[in-house]
C-alpha cells in the first residue's frame, strides 16, 4: 500500500486557504446478516473552495459510499464507524438530523447518477426546481417560479420557461441531467457532489453537459466532488484525482501527474485499460490491430478481390408506426434508412452511433428478431427472410447475440449451468453428460471456475455475468456474434477484460463480430471496420484507422471528440497539441 | 479443450480474498441441478416450510378422517346443552343448538378445506392460463381477454352465485360451490398473472432465449412463467381463505352447501347470533379457519422464496 500524504496537496489559490471539506480516516460499515462489512476503510481527502476533485474507482470501490457519507445519505444499514468529515471546519459526522437537513442543498448540492429515475415523474420539472428553492428557503411564490426558470436556463436548457412546465418524460436524458444540475445548484451550495452524473448518457451529450457544468461551477466558484469510474473523464474534468480501490484510497494527486506517472499498481492498470486513453495510445491498440488484420489477410488468402462476406446487409429499411396525436392516427418513424454493409468472415465490424441512431434495430434485424420493412440480410448469400422454420433454427445456431445489459439478459431464476446449457438443450446437442462437459469447457473458455455452474446471476458481478452471456453465445459454436453494446454497462477494467477475451476468442475460434456501440473508444480496441450511423443512415464507413485518423464526416469528428480524455492528448510528451477546433463543433 | 490461462489482470477475480473466491472454496461440488430440484433443496432447509407443511398435513388428515379425532357425531345435538360450558369429553363446549363444538370443528374441516383448495386450484388453472397467455401474446387476444375479465369483475359474486346456484337447486354439493366460486374468482388471478407476465415479457433474457432458437411457447413456460410465479402464488394462497369464507356466505344465504353438510363457514355464520353472550362459539371454527389459511399462506411464502434465487439464504 502506498501511503497517501494528504497534506502535500496544495490548495489551488493560496496556502492560507482553509479546506472546504476535509475527510480524515473515514470508515463506513454496513450491517449485514454476516456481521459488519466495511465499505470504506480509512479514506482521507481534502477539497478546497472552488476546486474540482474526482474520486475514481470501479463499482464497489466505496467511491459513492464516501460521497453519500459526506451528504449524510448512507443507504440502508450504512453507518460512519470512524474518522471525521469536516465541512467548513465543523465535523458533520456528529451533526444531528436537523443540522444535516440544513446543510444538504444549501451548502452541499448533489447531482445524482441516473437522471431517468431521479426526478418524480408526476410533477413538472419547474415545480421540482422550485421545491429545491423552497426547501432551502431561497425563494417562494412567484419569485421561486422566476428563479426556477433562470436556473434551468443557466443549466443550459433552451426555452426554459416553456420547458419548466413539462413533465420529466418529455425530456431527453441530457435535458433531465441539466434539470438535476439546476436543482443541485439551486441554493448556490459551496460544494457540489456529482455522482457519475453522465454515465447514463451518450458520449456527445455527456460532453456538452459536463462542459456546461464545468463552466457553471467555475463561474460560481463552487467546489465539485466528482465521482466516476472513467479515469479519462476524471483526468479531463478534475484538478485533483483520488483513486479508490476496495474502500481505500490507493493514490491521490494532481490529475496529470497520476496519468503520466501512476505509482500504485491498481492505478497503473486503470491507466492502461481506460479505453478513452488507450484510444489515443495508438501503439498498444495497434498491436491488437495487427493481430486481427493478420487474420484478415489469412482469411482472404486466395486474393483480396474475393472477399468472403459472412453476412451482408442490403438496403435495409425499417419503419415503425407510432400512435399519433389523434386516436387511430399513426405517424411513421424510419429507424433504419437504406443501410448497406457487409462483414468479411473472421473480422469485426463496428456499428457506431448515438442512442436513437437505429443501430440496435439493425442488430435485431440481423439476428432475425425483427422483420425489415424492406431490404434484406444475406448469410453466405442466402436471404434470411426466406428461411423456413427448420433452416431458421439452424440460422440461430450460426448467429448468436450478446446483449448490452448483463443484468437483464440472464434469467435470474436459471442457475449458470442451466443458462449455458439452454442453447444446447434447445438444439438437442448431446446428452446430459456431454452437455455438462461442454458447459465446463465453455466456462473455462471465458476464464470462470467450474464451480460457477451452481450459482445464480444475482451472485455474480457485471463482468462475470457478461462472461456467462459470452459462454452461452459460444455454446453452439456460432460463426458470428452480434454484440449489442456488450461492454457499455461495465466498468472500464472489466470492459478491458471482456474486450480482451472477445479478441482472444476471435483469434482462437475464427469468430466474426458485429459490434454495436456508442463508444468510439471501444471501437478502436476491437474493430477492423467501422460504420457510423446517424438518424438511421450510415454516414461513414471505412476501416478503423481511417475513421480515427481521417474522419470525413463532421458527425464522426464530433463523436471522436466526445471521447472522454480525447483532449488529454495534449500532454507534452505526446508531441503536438491538438488544435482546439473541438470547441467550435 | 482449448486452454484459457488466467491472465494476470483477471487474477483478482479468483483470489481467495474475493467473495467469489471464498464461495468457490467451500462450494466445490458442481453437480448441477434443475430449477425445481434447487428449489426443493432450499425448501427443505426452511423452518417455515416444515411448520406450514405439518399444519397442512394435520388439516388434511382431519378433513380426510374426522372420525380419528372425535367419536362424537357433529349432528347429534341436545338443546339442554345449549351454549354449555366445556366439560369432560367436550373440550370446546356447546353451541346454541347444543351441538358439540369440537366435533363440529373437526367435521367442518372436510367441506371447508375441500372448497378452499379445489376452488384455488380451479382459479389457478383457469386464471393462470388465461392471464399468462393474454399477457405474453398481447395484441387483440389480450384486449379481448382483458374485457372478458372486466365483465366478470363487474358482476357481484353473491348476486351471481344466487342466480347460478338456482340451477343446481336439487344437487347442491361441494363441487357445485367450487364451480360457482371458480367461475367468479378467476378474473382476479388472471389479472395478477397478466401483470406479472407483462412485467417479465420484455426482459432481455426472453429476447435472448428467442435468439437461441427457443419457440415462443417454450420461452413462456421456461422463462416467463417461473419469473412471474411469485405474485401468483401469494395471491392464490391469500385467496384460499376468502373462498372458504365465501362458501360460508353462500351457505348462510341458503344457496351454498345443504345444511346437513358441516362446514366452518356455516358454523361461523350461525355463531353470530350468540356472539355477545358466548364469543367462544365463534372462536373455535374461526381459529380453525385462520390456522388453515395461515398455513397455506406460509407455505406459499416459503415456496416463492425457495423459487427465487435472490431470496434464497445460503
Amino acid at each position: 500500500m502506498i501511503p497517501v500524504e494528504i497534506d502535500t496537496q496544495a490548495p489551488p489559490l493560496a496556502t492560507t486557504v482553509e479546506p472546504l471539506l476535509r475527510i480524515s480516516d473515514l470508515e463506513v460499515s454496513f450491517a449485514t446478516a454476516n456481521g459488519l462489512v466495511q465499505a470504506v476503510r480509512g479514506v482521507s481527502l481534502t477539497v478546497y473552495p472552488g476546486q474540482t476533485v474526482a474520486i475514481v474507482g470501479e463499482s464497489g470501490s466505496g467511491k459513492s459510499t464516501t460521497a453519500h457519507a459526506v451528504i449524510g445519505l448512507l443507504p440502508g444499514t450504512g453507518k460512519v464507524t470512524g474518522g471525521t468529515i469536516e465541512f467548513g471546519g465543523v465535523d458533520i459526522t456528529q451533526a444531528d438530523a436537523k443540522d444535516m437537513v440544513a446543510l444538504r442543498g444549501k451548502e452541499i448540492g448533489l447531482v445524482p447518477q441516473d437522471p431517468m429515475s431521479n426526478l418524480n415523474p408526476v410533477w413538472k420539472v419547474g415545480f421540482q426546481v422550485k421545491e429545491a428553492l423552497r426547501a432551502n428557503g431561497v425563494a417562494t411564490g412567484s419569485a421561486a417560479t422566476a428563479r426556477a426558470n433562470e436556473l434551468l436556463a443557466e443549466a443550459g436548457l433552451r426555452d426554459a420557461a416553456r420547458r419548466a412546465k413539462q413533465y420529466p418524460h418529455q425530456f431527453s436524458g441530457g435535458m433531465l441531467q441539466r434539470a438535476l444540475i439546476a436543482i443541485g445548484l439551486a441554493a448556490r451550495p459551496q460544494l457540489l457532489i456529482a455522482d457519475e452524473p453522465t454515465s447514463a448518457l451518450d458520449v456527445t451529450v455527456q460532453r456538452t453537459v459536463l462542459d456546461h457544468l464545468q463552466g457553471l461551477t467555475r463561474e460560481l466558484g463552487t467546489a465539485v466532488l466528482f465521482i466516476t469510474h472513467d479515469l479519462g473523464l476524471a483526468a479531463e474534468r478534475a484538478d485533483h484525482l483520488v483513486v479508490m480501490y476496495r474502500g481505500k484510497v490507493v493514490e491521490s494527486g494532481p490529475a496529470r501527474e497520476i496519468l503520466a506517472d501512476p505509482s500504485h499498481p491498481y492505478t497503473r492498470r486503470l491507466v492502461a485499460s481506460a479505453p478513452s486513453l488507450a484510444s489515443r495510445r495508438i501503439q498498444s491498440a495497434k498491436e491488437r490491430g495487427v493481430r486481427s488484420s493478420e487474420l484478415l489477410t489469412h482469411a482472404g488468402d486466395d486474393g483480396p478481390s474475393r472477399r468472403d462476406d459472412i453476412i451482408s446487409v442490403e438496403h435495409l429499411t425499417r419503419v415503425f408506426r407510432l400512435p399519433g396525436g389523434r386516436p387511430g392516427a399513426t405517424r411513421e418513424l424510419t429507424a433504419v434508412d437504406d443501410v448497406t454493409f457487409a462483414i468479411p468472415r473472421g473480422t469485426t465490424t463496428a456499428l457506431v452511433g448515438e442512442s436513437g441512431s437505429g443501430k440496435s434495430t439493425v442488430a435485431k434485424i440481423v439476428l432475425n428478431l425483427l422483420e425489415p420493412t424492406s431490404g434484406r440480410v444475406l448469410i453466405d448469400g442466402t436471404d434470411v427472410s426466406t428461411l423456413d422454420r427448420r433452416r431458421l433454427f439452424d440460422f440461430r445456431r450460426r448467429v448468436q447475440p450478446i446483449f448490452q445489459n448483463p443484468y437483464g439478459s440472464l434469467d435470474p431464476m436459471y442457475s449458470i449451468y442451466r443458462t449455458i446449457e439452454e442453447p444446447l438443450r434447445i438444439h438437442g446437442v448431446g446428452d446430459k453428460r456431454t452437455r455438462e462437459a461442454r458447459v465446463r469447457e465453455l466456462l473455462d473458455l471465458v476464464a470462470l471456475p467450474a464451480s460457477t455452474m451452481r450459482r445464480f446471476p444475482n451472485e455474480l458481478s457485471g463482468g462475470q455475468r457478461q462472461r456467462i452471456a459470452i459462454a452461452r453465445a459460444l455454446a453452439l459454436e456460432p460463426e458470428m456474434i452480434v454484440c449489442d453494446e456488450a461492454v457499455s454497462a461495465l466498468d472500464v477494467l472489466v470492459q478491458a477484460q471482456v474486450l480482451t477475451l472477445l479478441n482472444d476468442l476471435q483469434t482462437e475460434l475464427g469468430l466474426t463480430y458485429l459490434f454495436i456501440t456508442h463508444d468510439l473508444a471501444v471501437v478502436r480496441q476491437i474493430a477492423d471496420e467501422v460504420c457510423v450511423m446517424q438518424d438511421g443512415r450510415i454516414v461513414e464507413a471505412a476501416t478503423t484507422d481511417e475513421v480515427f485518423d481521417h474522419p470525413r464526416e463532421e458527425y464522426t469528428r464530433e463523436l471522436l471528440d466526445a471521447i472522454p480524455g480525447a483532449r488529454l492528448a495534449m500532454t507534452p510528451d505526446r508531441g503536438d497539441p491538438e488544435p482546439t477546433d473541438a470547441a467550435v463543433l | 479443450m482449448p486452454d484459457a490461462p488466467v491472465r494476470p489482470d483477471q487474477a483478482h477475480f479468483f483470489a481467495a480474498d474475493t467473495e467469489l473466491g471464498l464461495v468457490d472454496q467451500v462450494d466445490e461440488t458442481s453437480a448441477p441441478t434443475s430449477l425445481w430440484a434447487d428449489a426443493w433443496q432450499n425448501l427443505r432447509r426452511r423452518p417455515l416450510f416444515w411448520v406450514s407443511a405439518a399444519l397442512i398435513a394435520l388439516v388434511l388428515l382431519v378433513a380426510a378422517f374426522p372420525s380419528m379425532f372425535t367419536s362424537l357425531d357433529p349432528r347429534f345435538c341436545e338443546l339442554r346443552n345449549s351454549l354449555g360450558e366445556p366439560t369432560a369429553g367436550h373440550p370446546f363446549g356447546f353451541d346454541r343448538q347444543g351441538c358439540d363444538i369440537y366435533a363440529r370443528t373437526i367435521y367442518g374441516a372436510r367441506a371447508s378445506v375441500a372448497t378452499g383448495v379445489l376452488t384455488t386450484l380451479l382459479v389457478l388453472i383457469v386464471g393462470g392460463i388465461v392471464g399468462g397467455v393474454a399477457g405474453f401474446y398481447g395484441g387483440w387476444f389480450d384486449s379481448l381477454l382483458s374485457r372478458v375479465t372486466d365483465i366478470f369483475f363487474a358482476i357481484p359474486l353473491v348476486l351471481a352465485a344466487i342466480v347460478v346456484m338456482q340451477m343446481f337447486k336439487e344437487s347442491r354439493n361441494i363441487l357445485t360451490v367450487v364451480l360457482v366460486l371458480g367461475i367468479f374468482g378467476w378474473p382476479q388471478l388472471a389479472r395478477v398473472t397478466r401483470g406479472a407476465v407483462v412485467a417479465v415479457r420484455h426482459s432481455e433474457f426472453v429476447t435472448a432465449a428467442r435468439a437461441l432458437g427457443a419457440s415462443r411457447l417454450a420461452t413462456l413456460i421456461r422463462h416467463v412463467a417461473p419469473n412471474a410465479s411469485g405474485p401468483v402464488i401469494v395471491t392464490s394462497t391469500v385467496a384460499l381463505g376468502t373462498y372458504i369464507v365465501a362458501e360460508a356466505t353462500l351457505s348462510f344465504l341458503g344457496i351454498g352447501l345443504p345444511p346437513q353438510i358441516t362446514s366452518w363457514g356455516a358454523d361461523i355464520a350461525k355463531a353470530q347470533t350468540s356472539l355477545r353472550s358466548e364469543p367462544m362459539v365463534l372462536f373455535y371454527p374461526s381459529a380453525a379457519l385462520a390456522l388453515t389459511v395461515l398455513s397455506f399462506i406460509m407455505m406459499g411464502d416459503a415456496v416463492r422464496d425457495a423459487l427465487d434465487p435472490k431470496a434464497r439464504t445460503r
